[in-house]
C-alpha cells in the first residue's frame, strides 16, 4: 500500500490503532517491556520497579465541561502509571503551540494542570515548548511522561487476569467522550454532563491497601470499556463476561448514545478503571473503592470464565446474550 | 435533553414473557424481514436472536439508507468534493463508504474539506459561515431524514443563501416493499416495519402494498419488548392464517403519521425512480428536488459524469439486502471485507447488517444467544435451492 494514508481511524484506540502498532511499531521496536503492551512500561532500575508510561493529548474542545485538555495531559499519564500499580511521582510535559494561539488560553491551561499535578501529588520535573508556524498544528497538543515505584508484592498487567476473576467497574461510564462529541461544532445539546477525567492513583492505592489480590488495572480511555476488556481477554488467553445491568451508564449519556447510535461500551472515560481482582477479596476491594470518591459507584459488572478465550460477552438486560468486539474506528453518528 | 427512559421497554420480565409467548405460538418455520437497521442493531444488542425459537428466522432488511446508496453517487459526492471551493458536510456514516476507488474519509486525508455534521442544519450554518465556498450536503437517507433536510432547503431559500446545495439520493421504504415481494427469488412471511419511517408516512404508508400482497405487517418501536412484541404479533398472524397491518407502536405513530412533514417533502421534492445499491433500480422509490428549487439542486452543479459503477466482484450486498442472504455466505465477508476495509456498503453503517453480524457476533461463539439457532432447519435457500444448515456464526 504504498499510497496509503493514515486516517483517524487509527488513532481511535480500536483495531486500527493496535494494527499500526503491532505491524508497523512492534517489528522496529520490539522488546520485552515493549511487548506487554500496558499503558505503561514496568522496568527495574537501581533495584526498584519502575512504571514509566508518556501520552500525548489533543482534544477538540480544548476547555470543555469538567476541565481542559492540560488537566486530561496531567491526569491521563497519573492514570495510566498507576494502573501498573504503581504510585505516580515525576512528569514531563511537552507543549506544541501553534502560532497566534491566545496567550490567555495557554495560561488558563497551564494553570489547570498546576492545580491537576497538585491534585494528584505529581511533580512537573521538565518539560520543553515548541511554537509552530500557523497552520502546521491545531492549536496546542501536549505531551506528559510519567514515572512512579511499583510495590515489592505489587504484580498488575494487560497478561494477568485468571479465570474466576471478578471484574470490577470503579463508575458509570462514557460521560467524558459523550461530553466532547456534544461540544463539538455543529452540536447543539445542551446538557449538565461533565467529563469524568480525574486522577485514579488515590483510588488505587486505597485497592492495594486492601488486597494484593488485584491482577489487571486498567482505565478504559479511547475505545471504551469494550476496547479495554477485548484487550484484556486476548492478552490473557481468558473469556470475559459482562452484565449489562450492572453497568452504570446515566440516563442522560444513554439518550445522547442513542440519539446518535453510539454505544457506551465504546466510549472513552478520562477517570474511570477496570480491575480483575480475585474472588476472595473482591467485596473487600470493592468496599474500598466505595469509600473514594472517584469509585463511588464501583460495581462488579462481570467475572473471568474459561471458555471462548479472548472474547468478551455481554449478557444483555432482557436475558439475551452478545458479543462485545473491539472498536473498529472511530463511531460515526447515523443518519436516522 | 429531556429524553425520558421507558423501562418498561427493556423490562426482563415483560421481554421474558413475550420470549415464552413466541415460542408457545410459533409452530412453523418462518422468515421474518426487519426492514429498518435501526432494528437489526437493537436485534442483535439485546441478544434478541438468541431468544427465539429455531422456527424463526429473523433477516436483515434494505432499511440502512448508507447501505443502499450506490458507488456511483459516492463516487458522485468524491468528484465534487474535488471540486474548487467546495465542502462537502455529511452525516457521519457516509464518511466510510467505498466508491469505486476512494471514500469521503481517504479524501479528507488528502486535503478535501469534507465536514462531519449531526444535522442538515449544521452544513446551512457552514453556507452562511463560508459564504465563499459552495457547501454540498449529501441528502440521504428515508423519508425519517427527507422532511428535515426539505426544511433546510425552504431555510436556505428564507435566508437567500446561493452557496447552499443539496444532493438529493433519498430514497422511500414503501415501492421497496414492492420490489421485495415482486421479486421471485424472496420469500419473506412477514414484515416487521420502520419505526421512524411510520412515524412520517403512518400506517397509511403501507396500505397499497397491504392491500396488494397481504403479507403479515407490523410497525414496530426500537425497544427490545417493541422487537419482541412485533415478532409476537406477525406469528399470531401468521399462524392463524390472517394477514393484518398491525401498528405495535401505537405511543408514536398514528394512521395518518406527520401531515406536515409529508407537505414539506412533497413541495420540495418529486418521485422519480432510484437506484439501490445490490437491488438495482426500483420505480419510484426516489426523491428528486423540484424544478423551483433547481438553484439549491447539487445535480444541476454537475458538469461531468459520473461513470456507471460496477458492484465490487463478489459482494453480496444486494442479496444480502434483499434477505435472500445473511452476512457469512457471502465470500467476502470477514475476510476481505471488515469494518476497517469494508468492500460492501452493509459493512459501513453501524447499521448495515453486515456490520451488525460481524460486531455482535462475527467472532463465531456458537450456543445461545448468539444466533446459532436463528435459522430454523429446513429453511430453504431461495436462490440455490440448497438447504441452508449453516448457522450465521460458527464458521470461523
Amino acid at each position: 500500500m504504498a499510497n496509503a494514508k493514515i486516517l483517524l481511524d487509527h488513532g481511535s484506540g480500536g483495531k486500527m490503532s493496535h494494527r499500526l502498532i503491532s505491524d508497523m511499531m512492534l517489528p522496529l521496536f520490539d522488546n520485552p517491556v515493549l511487548s506487554q503492551m500496558d499503558d505503561g512500561a514496568k522496568l527495574e532500575l537501581g533495584g526498584k520497579r519502575l512504571a514509566f508510561s508518556t501520552d500525548t493529548f489533543t482534544v477538540d474542545p480544548i476547555f470543555f465541561p469538567g476541565g481542559s485538555i492540560g488537566d486530561l495531559a496531567i491526569n491521563g499519564t497519573v492514570n495510566d502509571v498507576a494502573m501498573c500499580g504503581a504510585t505516580p511521582q515525576y512528569l514531563s510535559v511537552g507543549l506544541l503551540i501553534e502560532e497566534g494561539f491566545a496567550v490567555a488560553d495557554l495560561e488558563k491551561i497551564l494553570v489547570g494542570m498546576s492545580q491537576a499535578a497538585a491534585a494528584a501529588g505529581v511533580t512537573v520535573v521538565t518539560g520543553d515548548t515548541k511554537v509552530v508556524p500557523k497552520g502546521a498544528a491545531d492549536r496546542i497538543f501536549i505531551n506528559t511522561s510519567g514515572i512512579g515505584v511499583i510495590p515489592e508484592d505489587v504484580v498488575v498487567g494487560s497478561r494477568h487476569a485468571r479465570v474466576g476473576d471478578v471484574i470490577i467497574l470503579s463508575g458509570s461510564i462514557a460521560e467524558h467522550g459523550v461530553v466532547i462529541m456534544t461540544q463539538r461544532e455543529g452540536m447543539t445539546f445542551a446538557s449538565d454532563l461533565k467529563s469524568d477525567t480525574a486522577p485514579l492513583h488515590l483510588l488505587v492505592k486505597r485497592m492495594l491497601g486492601v488486597s494484593r489480590d488485584i491482577h489487571v488495572l486498567r482505565d478504559p480511555t479511547r475505545g471504551g470499556v469494550g476496547t479495554a476488556l477485548n484487550e484484556i481477554a486476548d492478552r490473557s488467553h481468558v473469556g470475559v463476561v459482562i452484565h449489562e445491568d450492572k453497568i452504570p451508564v446515566k440516563n442522560e449519556v444513554l439518550g445522547i448514545c442513542e440519539l446518535m447510535g453510539f454505544d457506551p461500551l465504546y466510549i472513552a472515560n478520562e477517570g474511570k478503571l477496570l480491575a480483575f481482582v480475585g474472588p476472595a477479596h473482591a467485596e473487600k476491594i470493592l468496599g474500598a473503592m466505595q469509600a473514594d470518591p472517584n469509585g463511588l459507584d464501583a460495581r462488579i459488572i462481570g467475572e473471568v470464565v474459561s471458555d471462548n478465550p479472548g472474547m468478551v460477552c455481554l449478557k444483555t438486560r432482557i436475558g439475551g446474550i452478545r458479543i462485545v468486539d473491539m472498536l473498529t474506528g472511530e463511531q460515526l453518528p447515523r443518519i436516522c | 435533553m429531556g429524553i425520558k427512559y421507558m423501562e418498561e421497554y427493556r423490562d426482563p420480565e415483560i421481554a421474558g414473557r413475550i420470549a415464552d409467548n413466541i415460542r408457545r405460538a410459533s409452530k412453523r418455520p418462518i422468515r421474518l424481514m426487519e426492514v429498518c437497521g435501526t432494528h437489526t442493531v437493537s436485534i442483535f444488542r439485546n441478544g434478541i436472536r438468541g431468544m427465539l425459537p429455531k422456527t424463526i428466522a429473523l433477516l436483515s432488511g434494505p432499511g440502512c439508507p448508507v447501505c443502499v446508496t450506490t458507488q456511483k453517487e459516492i463516487d458522485t459526492f468524491i468528484r465534487m468534493a474535488g471540486l474548487d471551493e467546495v465542502i462537502i458536510a455529511t452525516f457521519g456514516d457516509l464518511m466510510r463508504v467505498p466508491g469505486t476507488s476512494s471514500s469521503l474519509q481517504k479524501q479528507r486525508a488528502e486535503g478535501r474539506d469534507i465536514r462531519m455534521v449531526y444535522a442538515a442544519d449544521d452544513a446551512l450554518k457552514i453556507a452562511r459561515q463560508h459564504p465563499d465556498k459552495k457547501v454540498v450536503f449529501p441528502g440521504v437517507g428515508f423519508e425519517t431524514t427527507a422532511p428535515t433536510i426539505a426544511a433546510t432547503l425552504l431555510a436556505a431559500r428564507e435566508m437567500r443563501l446561493d452557496n447552499f446545495f443539496v444532493f438529493s439520493a433519498h430514497k422511500c421504504v414503501p415501492p421497496a416493499l414492492f420490489a421485495l415481494m415482486g421479486n421471485q427469488d424472496v420469500r419473506i412471511d412477514g414484515f416487521i416495519l420502520p419505526g421512524h419511517v411510520s412515524v412520517i408516512i403512518g400506517t397509511r404508508g403501507y396500505v397499497p402494498f397491504f392491500q396488494k400482497y397481504r403479507v403479515p405487517c407490523v410497525v414496530a418501536g426500537f425497544e427490545p419488548v417493541d422487537i419482541l412484541q412485533a415478532i409476537y404479533t406477525l406469528i399470531r398472524q401468521i399462524e392463524s392464517g390472517k394477514a393484518e397491518l398491525s401498528n405495535d407502536y401505537r405511543r408514536v405513530v398514528t394512521v395518518d403519521g406527520n401531515t406536515k412533514a409529508q407537505q414539506i417533502m412533497k413541495d420540495v421534492f418529486e418521485v422519480r425512480d432510484a437506484a439501490w445499491r445490490g437491488i438495482g433500480t426500483i420505480p419510484e422509490s426516489g426523491l428528486k428536488i423540484r424544478a423551483t428549487f433547481s438553484d439549491l439542486d447539487a445535480e444541476k452543479m454537475l458538469d461531468f459524469r459520473v461513470p456507471e459503477s460496477v458492484e465490487p466482484k463478489g459482494c453480496c450486498c444486494g442479496e444480502i439486502l434483499t434477505g435472500r442472504k445473511i452476512p457469512p455466505e457471502c465470500p467476502l465477508y470477514q475476510k476481505v471485507c471488515t469494518p476497517e476495509d469494508p468492500v460492501g456498503a452493509c459493512m459501513v453503517s453501524s447499521e448495515g447488517t453486515c456490520a451488525a453480524y460481524y460486531r455482535y457476533q462475527g467472532s463465531g461463539i456458537g450456543g445461545q444467544g448468539s444466533g446459532a439457532r436463528s435459522r430454523g432447519p429446513g429453511v430453504r435457500d431461495q436462490v440455490s435451492g440448497r438447504e441452508r444448515d449453516k448457522s450465521p456464526c460458527t464458521d470461523s
